[in-house]
């Protein structure tokens, strides 16, 4: 069994929840991983008291990204926009069930930002560099 | 899996020339490492490690300035290095090579020193959509400040540039084309000479990255009868923070400085400055001098070798690499065919499969591959993929190091064919 690959992931990877493009939206946001061109589109609209009625997402990622939109897709339903903003990143990890490295963690988190950017309007605030390591400890032999 | 000595010439050292290689002998997730990202960056030479260290504990001083024996070392071995690159890529004159950060830098070099004192509105810039961005953004970059127009030449399905996009964007009289050697995407040998011919019919000057081929061919920028051709030290087994734009004489010598400060200068008055001779003109401030021995050092090691063998290893590894990924279901191969004229790297993707999970599944049997777009978004468009993963090569390229890649990927495939 391999702990990153898991069915569930695998399952939302090549079957996702609310894949494509809605008709109606009220918010709508894209945005790639510069780092391995993964792209994503989401797309919410919201009901009369501002609340998200439903939820798309669309694009080409890997198999982490993918499944994490997924996953968080089926989240969304009655939160507010203040709401979607406050989503922390940790529910992304907890929903996922996987340990995360810290090389796959903008890939993990890429629909998360992609959806607050669209309760947003604009680009959310985001950490953009990887784990920092100390190069003194980085052991000649390499093990 | 065939016995891998069938496919490879058995009178290449590789034995000798891994055992210059320090890091090959480290492991990743338990396995000996085998590292198929030399186009990222290649490993380094023990040779290079070994020199830049002697350097560092005894003869380290800054060049060019005063006259006590440290620094006449310094210079000495730093002008030696200059006259290394100057005969690898066999200039006639060792003043042609100015050293640069990298090949990045040296074409942003000629794009701001040539490219603002020649280029105008409506004047136009040909290069191609299989560049990789260092050789897209420093002329886009050109073409904003200048009012120049960018013209592209398209990329056929198998990898080749297309001659009639070629003939189209010289027919507007460019006033340079800028092409890659070898693709860092694709493996395409791009026929430089020909080309290079064409483009002077045409009147333009010919600029080439030759960051994927230094590493792989003897490059003769005189038989390629080009005009500036870039080279970065951490792909041809040296260090990073160094690299090297060869250009024609007349021409470096009709360019005006690129970035100001000490050394590049002949006189500074409170009026104004006038300029040192080529290549100090454009090697403003303390130069990377242990960085520029350690390139010279790698070099040396990889002429050692003989350039027809280090080709001819590049040949041999990237034909048995495309035979076995031939062999897997699912898998598309980008770039020319094994039969065509193609060095590595080989791109490559698994039907249903991102790159970026062939690459952490790869990694988890010590293969090291890199996934992504590869700094060529024009390309991928191109192809119609977001990312590809790549397998490129170096002279310590084992056929074993491909085997354990096949394995690799089909253990890619079981894992994702298994929800």
């Amino acid at each position: 069994m391999d702990e990153l690959y898991r069915d569930q992931i695998l399952e939302h990877y090549k079957r996702p929840h609310n894949f494509g493009r809605i008709d109606e939206f009220d918010l709508d946001y894209e945005d790639t991983n510069p780092l391995c061109g993964d792209e994503q589109h989401v797309y919410i609209r919201l009901d009369e008291s501002d609340r998200v009625s439903e939820v798309s997402f669309e694009g080409q990622g890997c198999a982490i990204s993918t499944a994490a939109t997924s996953l968080l897709s089926d989240e969304l339903l009655g939160l507010s926009r203040e709401e979607l903003l406050h989503i922390p990143k940790q529910e992304v990890l907890d929903l996922l069930g996987i340990e995360i490295s810290a090389t796959r963690m903008k890939c993990a988190m890429l629909g998360l930002k992609v959806i607050k950017s669209a309760a947003l309007g604009k680009p959310a605030d985001w950490e953009q560099e990887g784990e920092q390591g100390d190069p003194s400890e980085v052991s000649p032999s390499g093990v | 899996m065939e016995p891998s000595t069938t496919a490879i010439s058995a009178e290449f050292p590789i034995d000798r020339v891994r055992a210059s290689f320090p890091a090959l002998e480290r492991e990743v997730g338990g396995h000996p490492v085998a590292y198929l990202d030399s186009g990222a960056s290649s490993q380094r030479a023990l040779a290079s490690i070994e020199t830049t260290d002697r350097y560092e504990r005894r003869h380290h001083s800054n060049v060019h300035r005063g006259s006590h024996t440290m620094s006449a070392e310094a210079t000495a071995a730093y002008e030696g290095a200059r006259a290394t690159v100057a005969d690898h890529l066999r200039a006639s004159d060792r003043r042609e090579v100015i050293f640069t950060r990298n090949a990045t830098e040296a074409i942003n070099l000629v794009a701001r020193a040539w490219g603002d004192a020649n280029v105008g509105p409506g004047d136009r810039i040909l290069i191609t959509e299989m560049e990789h961005h260092s050789n897209i953004v420093p002329w886009q970059q050109l073409a904003e400040r200048t009012g120049a127009t960018l013209d592209w030449v398209g990329v056929d399905s198998e990898g080749a540039l297309l001659e009639a996009e070629l003939d189209a964007g010289l027919g507007r009289e460019p006033k340079l084309f800028a092409v890659t050697h070898v693709s860092n995407v694709l493996g395409t040998l791009n026929p430089i000479r020909r080309m290079a011919e064409q483009a002077h019919e045409a009147g333009a000057l010919v600029l080439v990255d030759g960051a994927q081929a230094a590493p792989k061919l003897a490059i003769d920028v005189g038989e390629l009868g080009v005009d500036f051709y870039a080279i970065t030290g951490h792909k041809i087994y040296g260090p990073t923070g160094i690299g090297a734009l060869w250009g024609r004489l007349e021409l470096l010598d009709a360019m005006p400085p690129f970035l100001g400060g000490g050394s590049m200068i002949r006189k500074v008055t409170r009026q104004g400055s006038t300029w040192a001779d080529p290549p100090t003109r454009f090697e403003a401030g303390t130069p990377a001098i242990s960085q520029a021995i350690g390139l010279a050092a790698a070099i040396r090691w990889l002429d050692s070798l003989g350039s027809e063998a280090v080709t001819q290893h590049e040949r041999e590894i990237t034909a048995y690499t495309i035979a076995q990924l031939e062999r897997i279901p699912g898998l598309r191969i980008f770039g020319p065919s094994a039969s065509a004229d193609r060095l590595g790297p080989v791109s490559f993707q698994l039907e249903g499969i991102h790159g970026h999970d062939v690459a952490e599944i790869l990694d988890r049997h010590g293969v090291a591959v890199r996934s992504g777009h590869h700094c060529a978004h024009p390309l991928m468009h191109r192809l119609g993929v977001p990312a590809t993963a790549r397998a490129s090569f170096g002279v310590y390229t084992t056929t074993d190091e491909i085997d354990r890649l096949a394995v690799g990927l089909e253990d890619a495939r079981r894992i994702f064919e298994g929800a």
